[in-house]
């Protein structure tokens, strides 16, 4: 593929790409704009992570690409294939070996180092656009800090539901200044943006946003003083596969028997496990 | 002593245009205005030269017909928009020294959401539609600072007693309410972080009668029960007659009469407020 520069890219573009990352990480959970490119896949299918990951890798990375906790779904496997052929480094599907890994809504179960970097997707990198559809307005509320659109939000699903009902996407503010979107991550992965040892990048390729939180940065899913943030409760999920307890769970219904069981959502990590369980 | 008495709004020579101006209308010519409007640059005059006070507890009123600046000098007020020159001191607010039109919008923000209530003419500018009337009182007392979910909804409860929306109707949202509901939500808002200051913009225009007069009576319990500060515009004279202890008459973007409301309406001395209170009778 020499009809390619190295990482699909031309020199200005990953330049470009870079300087927008700088500058995202030198202002916690504030969204850069960038010029995202045209890729050769569509946009809303991880070209924000895609471009960050090509502007990032080098001829010594490993690279890993998850799609919700699997390193073998379409998606995953296409986008690794491209950055494979445009660069010809090493892929790995094992979390601690990879010094980049991009993800889409998944942080992986085993803790993330400080010499690795994990690029998550982002489809709807603006928080306040639930409340707020305008740009202009939303980048103003930022600059004043008036959250209080986010919050009534979460108020208003109290007042409905007894409690906070946000899936995923549960919003976070980022070293007491901005209020982000952690990517549909499940609530789940909240706490570990909290001082993670990694360098989080997040991009969003159709809304051309880059942002990020820089190593050891203070992360706070937003809650009330009465109604305090909760990760989905896996306590009671074991794995079928390898036993795993305490980590995020797939449900899944066998269809023979019609029963209910739980399977370790993290893929990887769980074939490690079982690795690990046949070395002893 | 009255005259002792510190005001807690003082607002001083205070101008909005909308517009650039230019040689005709500004500087030393500017009688060439035809009302507040300059036919040269089609600048429009909406605010000339606004000075005010009020003080703790007191009811002001202003008149005036539509296009006499009413609306934009509240919505100056709340920085709903701009001002083009102009101070404005509170009392409450660093010590009443520094000029609030002057200050970060962040800072803006924090007047707004803590010293601040305001009534809009159209429940549209001061609601969210679709979110519970609850929810709606709420969001003010997340501006100002509020993050407990029982006090907030509490709060919000005991405010829509106080302005008769029934229990059942709470969660609902104002999209479904009628008008007269919608204001009566709007003013527990407005109150819902007990403000030294409230702004009133034509409360009452648009309700019928008997609704005018619930909305009335409620504005005056509140500001006898909770010694609020109040600016009251209206173009209704009976509105102003019933609630304001001191009036101001605009007239083109300028004031031209003030006084105790009963002086305004029983001696006007300006040729307009003559027209304005006779043209009632």
């Amino acid at each position: 593929m020499s009809k390619y520069n190295f990482a699909f890219f031309d020199e200005g573009s990953k330049r470009e790409i870079r300087r927008a990352t700088l500058k995202a990480i030198a202002i916690p959970g504030y969204q850069v704009p960038f010029a995202s490119r045209e890729m050769p896949i569509a946009r809303g299918w991880g070209t924000g992570g895609l471009q960050l990951t090509l502007s990032l890798v080098g001829t010594d990375d490993v690279i890993k690409v998850i799609d919700q906790g699997t390193d073998e779904s379409v998606n995953a496997v296409n986008i690794k294939k491209l950055i494979k052929i445009t660069t010809g480094i090493k892929e790995t599907e094992k979390t601690a070996e990879a010094t980049i890994i991009q993800s889409r809504h998944r942080i992986p179960e085993t803790e993330l180092r400080e010499d690795q970097i994990i690029v998550l997707q982002v489809p709807l990198p603006e928080p306040l656009r639930i409340i707020e559809p305008s740009e202009y307005v939303t980048k103003r509320l930022h600059a004043d800090q008036e959250y209080s659109g986010i919050w009534l939000m979460l108020f208003e699903q109290i007042m409905q539901h007894g409690r906070m009902a946000t899936g995923a996407d549960h919003p976070v503010l980022v070293n007491d200044r901005y209020v982000m979107a952690p990517s549909p991550i499940p609530r789940f992965d909240n706490p570990k943006m909290h001082c993670s040892k990694a360098l989080i990048l997040l991009g969003a390729g159709r809304e051309k946003k880059i942002y990020a939180v820089p190593p050891y940065t203070k992360v706070q899913s937003l809650a009330f003083e009465d109604y305090p943030f909760e990760v989905e409760d896996m306590s009671a999920r074991v794995c079928r596969l390898c036993g795993a307890k305490g980590i995020f769970m797939d449900e899944l219904i066998d269809e023979e028997t019609q029963e209910k069981y739980y399977q370790c959502n993290d893929v990887s990590y769980c074939l490690e496990r079982l690795n690990n369980e046949n070395d002893d | 002593m009255y005259q002792q008495e510190q005001p807690i709004l003082t607002v001083k020579s205070l101008n909005k245009r909308f517009g650039h101006g230019c040689l005709n209308c500004q500087g030393v010519q500017k009688e060439k205005l035809v009302g507040n409007y300059c036919p040269f640059c089609q600048t429009v005059y909406a605010c000339q030269n606004i000075s005010l006070e009020i003080y703790p507890a007191e009811i002001l009123g202003v008149v005036g017909e539509s296009g006499s600046g009413k609306s934009t000098l509240l919505r100056c007020l709340y920085f709903d928009q701009d001002i083009s020159s102009g101070e404005g001191y509170i009392q409450g607010y660093k010590d009443g020294l520094v000029n609030i039109f002057n200050e970060t919008s962040q800072q803006k923000r924090y007047i707004r959401n803590h010293l601040f209530g305001m009534v809009y003419q159209n429940p549209y500018l001061g609601l969210r539609m679709n979110f519970s009337s609850v929810g709606n009182i709420a969001e003010k007392l997340i501006g100002a600072g509020s993050r407990n979910v029982d006090f907030m909804a509490g709060r919000a409860r005991e405010l829509l007693k106080k302005v008769n929306i029934p229990d059942y109707r709470m969660k609902e949202a104002p999209e479904n309410f009628s008008g007269g509901m919608q204001q009566r939500v709007q003013i527990a808002k407005a109150l819902s972080n007990n403000p030294p200051i409230l702004l009133l913009d034509e409360v009452t225009t648009g309700l019928d009668l008997s609704v005018q007069a619930n909305v009335l009576d409620l504005i005056k319990r509140i500001q006898r029960d909770l010694k609020i500060s109040m600016i009251v515009v209206s173009h209704d004279l009976g509105v102003i007659r019933m609630l304001a202890d001191r009036t101001i008459v605009m007239l083109n973007g300028r004031i031209i009469e003030q006084g105790l409301t009963d002086q305004v309406l029983e001696d006007p001395q300006h040729a307009y407020t003559q027209q304005l209170v006779y043209s009632l009778l």
